[in-house]
C-alpha cells in the first residue's frame, strides 16, 4: 500500500554570514513497498524542492509509473491533499546548511530502510530507480549511486564548456582523492537509512562538493558502494551554472576533502 | 590512515629516491637537478590528456530529452485528467 508521509513542510535555513540570509525549501518525500524474496525492503524517496513545487506532480507520476502498484486513485488523492497540506516551519541548526538540512529533515519523516534522494527538476529520471533497487539487491550494498560517466550513461543539454569543466573538475578529484567511483558531483543515490544517517552526521560542505563528501566519506569509512548508469537531462539548454566563484568554491572544497579525509 | 598522509608519504619517497639519485651520481648531475620540474610536467601533461580523453569520450544522450518530454506531457495530462493542476510547469 503506498502512501505519502504527511510531511510537507517548510523549512528555514540560516546561512550564517555578515547577515543571515534565509533559504527556503520545499521537501516531499515518498514511501512505498518494495517485495523481494528474502525480505520486504521499505524505499523512502526524498525530493529536495527548491521553488520547484509544479514539478512535484509531475516526479510524483512518474515514480508510481515506473514503481507504485495499481492504486493510482489513492496516489492522485493524496497528492492532492499533500499540495494543501498547511507548511511547518523548522529552524533547522546553523551549523548545517543548504542540502544536508534538507536531508535530515526528510531522514526525520522517512520510515523505510532505503533512502532515495534525487532532484526535483526532472534532470534525474524515475525510469531509473528499479535498476538502483535491483543493484542493491543483486549486491547487498549499501549506497548505490547514479553515474554519467559510464558507458550507459550520458547527459544531454551540455554545451562544450560546461562538458570541460565537468571532466577538468572530474579528473582532479579523482587524481586527488583516489574515491572509487566515477561520478562524484551527482546526487542521484540510493542509500541505507542508517548509513545515510552516519554520513550526513559529519558532512559539512554545501552546494555540489556536498555530494562530492558523502560518497568520499562513505567510501573512507569502507561503505560497499555500487554504480549504475543514469542519463541527466538538463531541462534548461545550454544555461551553464559554472562561474568562477564556482570554481573557487569547488577547488576549497577539494582540498577541505583532501586534508579531512 | 588520512588520504594526506598516504599522499605525503609517496611524496616523501619520490624525493628520497631524487635525493638518492643526487648523492650517488649516477645520472649527471644537471639532469638530476632537473628531475622534479621533469616530474611536475609529466603530471600536468597526464592531467591535460585524461581531461582531452574524457572529452572525446564524453556520453551524451540526445534521445533521453524527447524520451523526458514525452514523459512530461503524458504526466500533464494524467494529472490534468484527475483534476491536480500543474499547468503552470
Amino acid at each position: 500500500m503506498a502512501r505519502f508521509a504527511q510531511n510537507r513542510s517548510l523549512s528555514f535555513e540560516a546561512a550564517v554570514a555578515h547577515c543571515e540570509v534565509f533559504v527556503l525549501r520545499h521537501l516531499a518525500s515518498l514511501e512505498m513497498d518494495g517485495h523481494h524474496q528474502k525480505q520486504k525492503n521499505k524505499y523512502s524517496i526524498i525530493v529536495p524542492t527548491y521553488n520547484e513545487r509544479l514539478n512535484i506532480g509531475l516526479i510524483v507520476y512518474l515514480i508510481f509509473k515506473h514503481l507504485g502498484p495499481d492504486g493510482t486513485q489513492d496516489v492522485v488523492k493524496q497528492l492532492q491533499q499533500v499540495y494543501g497540506e498547511d507548511r511547518i516551519l523548522l529552524r533547522a541548526r546553523p551549523r548545517k546548511l543548504g542540502l544536508g538540512t534538507a536531508y535530515i529533515h526528510g531522514m526525520k519523516h522517512a520510515s523505510g530502510n532505503f533512502v532515495v534522494i534525487m532532484d526535483a527538476d526532472l534532470s534525474h529520471h524515475p525510469k531509473y530507480l528499479p535498476s538502483f533497487i535491483r543493484k542493491q539487491s543483486e549486491t547487498g550494498a549499501d549506497i548505490v549511486t547514479g553515474t554519467r560517466y559510464v558507458k550507459g550513461g550520458g547527459v544531454h543539454g551540455w554545451n562544450l564548456m560546461r562538458k570541460l569543466t565537468s571532466r577538468g573538475a572530474n579528473v582532479l578529484a579523482q587524481t586527488l582523492l583516489w574515491p572509487g567511483v566515477s561520478d562524484l558531483t551527482g546526487s542521484f543515490r540510493l542509500y541505507r537509512k542508517s548509513v545515510l544517517e552516519d554520513i550526513i552526521s559529519c558532512c559539512v560542505s554545501k552546494g555540489y562538493v556536498f555530494q562530492m563528501e558523502m560518497i568520499v566519506r562513505a567510501s573512507r569509512k569502507g561503505y560497499h558502494i555500487e554504480e549504475v548508469p543514469i542519463t541527466f537531462v538538463d531541462r534548461v539548454f545550454g544555461s551553464s551554472k559554472l562561474g568562477g566563484s564556482e570554481i573557487v568554491e569547488y577547488l576549497k572544497g577539494l582540498a577541505y576533502l583532501l586534508v579531512t579525509t | 590512515m588520512k588520504h594526506i598522509v598516504k599522499i605525503l608519504t609517496l611524496v616523501m619517497a619520490i624525493t628520497a629516491l631524487w635525493v638518492g639519485l643526487l648523492q650517488t651520481s649516477m645520472i649527471p648531475c644537471s639532469h638530476t637537478w632537473l628531475l622534479p620540474i621533469y616530474f611536475v610536467v609529466s603530471l600536468g601533461c597526464y592531467g591535460l590528456l585524461m581531461v582531452g580523453v574524457g572529452l572525446m569520450n564524453f556520453p551524451t544522450c540526445p534521445q533521453e530529452a524527447l524520451l523526458l518530454q514525452k514523459d512530461i506531457v503524458e504526466a500533464k495530462e494524467y494529472l490534468k485528467q484527475k483534476g491536480v493542476d500543474v499547468s503552470s510547469s
